[in-house]
């Protein structure tokens, strides 16, 4: 076990993964000497050289799109979008191309990027630089999104991205870059399957399901819940596409209410889909609505109001108030 | 070469004598700037560069471009009457374009890679693709009808210029082969084409294409087929500018040919080409050529232009010339051209039967082939499906005995 921060982890998980496969490369605006804007790709230029950590002109569909074409060629390139709001000039590579390709080809051809996208507010940015788009992604098939919580996922979800043969995003939590965790770089353990989720810790009144950066914040409001004598369960998702509804429905039935927190918008958003699932599956285990804690229908807000629009440990009690009131 | 215009001098009356000259060579006689060799009275001229390229031709070479172009429009001939049948959904006819694709695609070495749009079909045939499977596409029951892996040849991509990008991605992987492999690989070096048009020019992914290209020196060649229209907007809406001239802006040769001329068209792709491996870094081609049809059997060309327009181009006829050089020269005698009529009908009759016979795929493929690795959604999806189908396995038997029973 060695302890690390996520931002750490992840560069190390790339050090492993091109020391590893000599087909694997990244790519991104300032991942050379500069590291990347957040130094995830710290040192790394220096050890595999410049063809192999490869500074791209600035433009992300460039950046995509040249990576598919590297894919095609045999090559599995990382790509870095330097903020979650600079990934739509390459939403059309993704959309369009990179998420379709193994169809079109009636399954001739396979496309294994990663793209690595650092997500969420809560940073103090400007415009751009705090948003949360994985439900625009989700609803395209053909890609896969993981996001990890903790320095032991981050480590090992990178590597697993790069070696899972279908296009992958990785939603990177930026305002967890500096949480530090174990990281255990012998095996990933219980982590072995990056499309799984995680039961966190055990309750039975209700469950809340999180992913990225509200997982810390879910197992908080759990933890003050305790207090109040409440037992709840948390799940930390880690998967967005697919979703591991086996593991929340088996929640579920156990607890019979169902929060889902996360930093995006909830209309048209992950929570949206999740609650309608769990309605089907667990219909008869529910003892109240699923309740969705997220952002609001509103353009990402300005730095210094995010407070009042990200979900904080109040938020998501005041859901489970609601939900306990049934 | 007489390949570019001057650079624009901004010292006042110049910019506009400047903009006056580029509007002329966008849409009229561009001769002054262009590679021609085989001209449209069948009269083969020279270059200083392209001749040397153009002689490597043997006469059974010129005769089998004549054959391929001939073929190919037979092909879409055959295409377009199975589209006005309803064999086929739609049609993309290239009619006009022969030259600029069969010299292009002949110029290319089967260690190279090719990215086309979707009107590449004359390509297609150069690369050995099933014609027959190329209708698959047009005919709604695939949207990728072959396996480029056999053939280099990648699958037609509708979002335009999406491609070029994945061209010069490819071309950079090349390049990193050639150094995993040290010096004591035997792969031959290989290059890229990105296949595009006048109205795709000026979509983002050109320009970033052409910016990553360059900074990488990638060996891959732009092939731009100015054809004049995208679908009803002529090429003056596109650039001010020949298209051709928009290389330099990016540090790379730019070369605008006669696009109608299959040796000139050969001789500057097979020169491209091997700047290309030699690791000299990227070209862009404009072949300079006309939709002589409409943009697709869907489009009505009448709408925006006139047919006297038309009428000027078939003048300029790549079979025609190339077919007035091979008798002038005595290097093909009528029997050749029988037979390559011939051939021709037996091309279209056996893709005429073939597009009957494609069969409609079955939804289990589109379920198989969302993701590589398996996926929990999918498969759900797939089992409810089974089980909704099976419920309707009774009604079909019943649905057929009353067919049977001519009910």
């Amino acid at each position: 076990m060695t302890t690390m921060t996520i931002a750490k982890a992840i560069n190390e998980g790339l050090r492993a993964t091109l020391a590893a496969n000599p087909k694997a490369l990244l790519m991104g605006e300032d991942i050379g000497p500069l590291g990347g804007v957040y130094r995830v790709t710290d040192g790394l230029i220096g050890e595999f050289g410049p063809d192999r950590v490869v500074d791209t002109p600035l433009a992300e569909s460039g950046i995509i799109g040249t990576a598919i074409g590297l894919a095609l060629r045999g090559y599995s390139p990382v790509c870095e979008i330097q903020f979650d709001g600079f990934v739509f000039p390459g939403f059309n590579q993704i959309t369009t191309q990179l998420a379709k390709m193994h169809a079109r080809s009636n399954g001739n051809l396979t496309v294994p990027v990663v793209i690595r996208i650092p997500y969420g507010g809560g940073i103090g940015s400007v415009e751009h630089h705090s948003e949360s788009p994985e439900a625009l992604f989700a609803h395209t098939a053909g890609v896969r999104i993981i996001t990890p919580s903790n320095p032991h996922d981050a480590y090992w979800m990178i590597q697993q991205a790069v070696e899972c043969q279908d296009p992958v995003i990785v939603f990177e939590p930026k305002r967890r870059y500096w949480l530090k965790g174990e990281v255990d770089v012998a095996g990933p353990g219980p982590s072995a399957d990056p499309f799984k989720a995680h039961v966190l810790r055990e309750g039975t009144d209700a469950t809340i399901v999180a992913y990225g950066p509200l997982v810390p914040v879910a197992l908080a409001a759990a933890n003050a819940a305790e207090e109040d004598g409440r037992s709840v369960e948390v799940i930390d998702l880690r998967s967005i596409s697919p979703i591991d509804f086996d593991t929340v429905t088996a929640s579920v039935q156990k607890t019979g209410r169902l929060i889902v927190a996360h930093e995006a918008p909830t209309f048209g958003g992950i929570g949206g889909e999740i609650a309608a699932r769990i309605s089907e599956r667990a219909f008869h285990s529910l003892e109240a609505p699923v309740i969705r804690v997220g952002g609001f229908h509103m353009p990402y807000p300005v730095a210094k109001v995010e407070e009042d629009y990200l979900p904080d440990i109040d938020r998501i009690l005041e859901a489970l108030d609601r939900a306990l009131s049934y | 070469m007489g390949t570019h215009l001057p650079s624009t001098e901004f010292d006042g009356t110049a910019v506009d004598d400047q903009r006056e000259a580029d509007a002329e060579a966008v849409m009229g006689d561009p001769t002054a700037q262009m590679v021609q060799l085989l001209g449209p009275d069948g009269k083969l001229g020279t270059d200083p560069l392209f001749s040397d390229y153009a002689d490597k031709l043997t006469p059974e070479a010129l005769r089998g471009l004549y054959a391929d172009m001939a073929a190919i429009r037979r092909f879409d001939i055959e295409a377009t009457a199975l589209q006005r049948q309803g064999q086929l959904a739609l049609w993309v006819p290239l009619t006009g374009q022969e030259a600029a694709q069969i010299g292009s695609g002949r110029a290319s070495q089967p260690q190279d890679y090719i990215f086309p749009t979707y009107r590449e079909h004359g390509v297609a045939l150069t690369r050995n693709v099933d014609l027959a499977e190329l209708l698959r596409q047009f005919r709604g029951v695939s949207n990728g009808g072959w396996n480029p892996r056999e053939t280099n040849f990648h699958l037609y991509t509708l979002v335009l210029a999406a491609q070029t990008l994945h061209a010069v991605g490819y071309a950079m992987g090349i390049q990193r082969d050639q150094k995993l492999a040290g010096t004591g690989g035997n792969e031959p070096d290989a290059a890229v084409i990105a296949y595009f048009g006048d109205g795709a020019s000026s979509e983002g992914d050109v320009h970033e294409s052409m910016v990553f290209a360059s900074s990488y020196n990638a060996p891959v060649v732009f092939f731009c087929q100015n054809n004049h229209w995208a679908i009803s907007v002529p090429t003056n809406v596109q650039t001010r500018v020949p298209l051709s001239n928009r290389a330099k802006g990016y540090g790379f040769p730019g070369i605008r040919v006669d696009g109608n001329d299959v040796i000139a068209v050969h001789a500057v792709t097979e020169w491209a080409l091997e700047h290309a491996r030699q690791g000299k870094g990227p070209v862009l081609i404009e072949a300079f050529t006309y939709r002589v049809g409409a943009h697709t059997t869907a489009d009505d060309p009448t709408k925006y232009r006139h047919s006297d327009e038309e009428d000027a181009w078939r003048a300029k006829d790549p079979l025609s010339r190339l077919e007035k050089y091979l008798r002038a020269e005595a290097l093909a005698d009528d029997a050749f051209f029988a037979k390559v009529k011939a051939d021709g009908d037996e091309l279209a009759a056996y893709v005429r039967r073939t597009a009957h016979d494609l069969e409609n795929p079955d939804i289990r493929q589109a379920f198989a082939n969302v993701y590589a690795e398996a996926h929990p959604l999918v498969a759900e999806e797939l089992a409810w499906f089974e089980e909704y189908a099976a419920g309707f396995a009774g009604e079909e038997e019943t649905a057929a005995q009353a067919a049977k029973a001519g009910h």
